[in-house]
């Protein structure tokens, strides 16, 4: 299938420094692709690659099949973090600019957010403002959605409905492009492409970039006692409810323990998404 | 419990701020409060260090210059250097000598700001502000320690170094409180508290609140949402029957975490 928006050995540099060097991506229908870096890996200059509000100083940049311009760019939904609503503004106010910007003007409201249609967008809480910038990106039933960090601080439950928006548009078509540093987001992503340093350096689901990364999980009657060796050692320990889990061989850690006289069970278990893409984002540092 | 909130209601004008809140807080442990947007999590940190008042309930905490407290928006001078923070926060906590010069270059370590030691606060990155802000509130070595938010909008990397700092702190014996919109920093704590508009839906370690999921939760395929009471989890969708009958079609799953998260939330919603 055709892709909506692709990276092919995209690169750009500013001056000396190289923002994105030979990024490969591809967004398709009906699919959420998650972006997933630390700040400053090149995410937001890749995605401005993408709308073509840079140009790539090296590879090439598709959306919607050929280079970007001001008319694929109307195709396309993009919510920021900083949401892009006029705070003064009321709902039904922020809808007609939007709508009227592209071309809509005179659309009724979306459904799911008429009931605070009257109210200023500033006023409304955060969980709330998120599900307005939404529907106001969606208001021109847009072919890819880029969406950054679309749940951030909203909490659970605010933050499950907003991923059934979210998902009802993939159902229906769009290609869904979700920039995040949060896991929770890149574990609801169909697959990840992970950045670092400029550079891509993995992709696939969740699963495949865990991969067989393992921690060190230490359950033992003295956790503060554990943990304060284990850090003394200078071991990447964190604390985990009532167990430890080290970023180390389990035989470092049972032999730090061992010598300060703490009895514990270690059991190698899988890392997760965060220990993974920390020891990935360490490892790409140190090279 | 040592420290903390016991039943605490907090009254802002009219609004109830705060409703039956407790938030234990006990030496060598981390409590961490989990809410979104407007659940009341900074509230209780105020009613814990004792910047408000609650309107009942009883407030168990150290004498003020036995607490450390990071807000979630300041902690640090943006126009005084690394350096000369830690040693405003060295004067007001009435640091000197041996121990002054001690904990300064303990913190810096700590922190990996020794080589930032000139830079001014506001040149920082973020998460280096949030861990200069958590190492001057350290500094004094409070035997209750307060973060409010403190990995809010901070890449993952920094997030873990915070988190290694607040470990450190608790396995010094400081009691710890952080709040977090974070469903998977919850996993980190020893005492959870779901808050959501000023009220507890539920508390304890993150087993208890994993083993308190009441009915079943199961697995469904589709684009149709199979009960009101599903949400998305990747494709597929997570159904919940508060009664243990899930649907025809539905597949029981063992809840994770943040299956817990939505389901106390989606219970509290219910009433």
């Amino acid at each position: 299938m055709a892709a909506l928006a692709e990276a092919r050995g995209a690169s750009r540099r500013f001056g000396a420094f190289t923002a994105v060097s030979g990024a490969d991506l591809a967004v398709t229908r009906g699919e959420v692709v998650g972006l997933l870096g630390a700040n400053g890996a090149g995410k937001t200059t890749l995605v401005r690659l993408l709308l073509g509000l840079l140009r790539p100083s090296d590879g090439a940049v598709l959306l919607f099949g050929a280079a970007p311009s001001v008319s694929s760019r109307r195709r396309v939904g993009y919510v920021p973090q900083t949401l892009g609503l006029y705070a003064g503004l009321t709902v039904a106010e922020n809808w007609a600019f939007t709508a009227t910007a592209f071309g809509n003007s005179g659309a009724p409201v979306a459904a799911g957010i008429a009931a605070w249609r009257n109210e200023l967008a500033g006023s409304l809480p955060l969980g709330v403002q998120r599900q307005v910038a939404f529907a106001v990106a969606l208001s021109h039933h847009p072919e890819l959605l880029i969406l950054d960090e679309p749940t951030s601080g909203v909490g659970p439950l605010r933050g499950a409905r907003l991923w059934d928006d979210i998902r009802q548009s993939a159902d229906q078509g769009a290609g869904v492009l979700v920039t995040t540093h949060n896991m929770e987001e890149a574990e609801q992503c169909d697959r990840l492409v992970v950045m670092a340093g400029g550079r891509v350096v993995a992709r696939g689901t969740a699963a495949e970039i865990i991969g067989d990364r393992t921690v060190a999980q230490v359950r033992c009657d003295d956790t503060t006692r554990a943990f304060a060796l284990l850090d003394a050692g200078h071991l990447p320990v964190q604390a985990h409810g009532t167990t430890l889990r080290v970023g180390a061989p389990a035989a470092a850690v049972s032999g730090l323990l061992a010598r300060g006289g703490v009895d514990a069970t270690i059991e190698v278990v899988p890392a997760n998404l965060e220990e993974a893409f920390v020891a990935m984002v360490a490892g790409q540092e140190a090279a | 419990m040592r420290w903390g909130l016991e039943d605490v209601d907090v009254r802002r004008g009219r609004n109830v701020a705060l409703a039956g809140v407790t938030v234990p807080a006990d030496p060598s442990r981390i409590t961490v409060v989990i809410g979104g947007d407007g659940a009341g999590k900074s509230t209780c940190l105020e009613a814990l260090t004792g910047l408000l008042e609650p309107a009942a309930g009883a407030v168990y905490r150290p004498a003020k210059e036995r607490i450390g407290y990071v807000p979630a928006t300041a902690g640090l001078y943006a126009d005084l250097t690394v350096q000369e923070n830690l040693g405003f926060s060295a004067d007001a906590y009435r640091l000197s000598g041996r121990e002054r010069s001690r904990k300064a270059a303990e913190i810096l370590d700590r922190t990996g700001l020794s080589g930032a030691r000139r830079r001014l606060g506001g040149q920082l990155s973020g998460g280096m502000q949030r861990k200069l802000a958590v190492g001057l509130a350290l500094l004094h070595s409070p035997e209750l320690l307060v973060l409010d938010e403190p990995t809010t909008g901070v890449d993952p990397v920094s997030r873990v170094e915070l988190w290694r700092l607040i470990g450190q702190a608790a396995a010094a014996g400081t009691a710890v409180v952080v709040t977090t919109t974070y469903v998977n920093e919850a996993a980190r704590a020893a005492t959870v508290i779901l808050l959501e508009a000023g009220k507890v839906l539920a508390s304890g370690t993150p087993d208890d609140i994993l083993s308190g999921v009441p009915g079943a939760v199961g697995r469904a395929a589709g684009a149709g949402r199979p009960t009101p009471l599903s949400w998305r989890r990747g494709r597929s969708w997570r159904v919940w029957a508060p009664a243990g009958r899930l649907p025809d079609g539905v597949q029981p799953v063992q809840p994770d975490f943040d299956d817990a998260v939505v389901i106390a939330a989606l219970a509290g919603e219910g009433g």
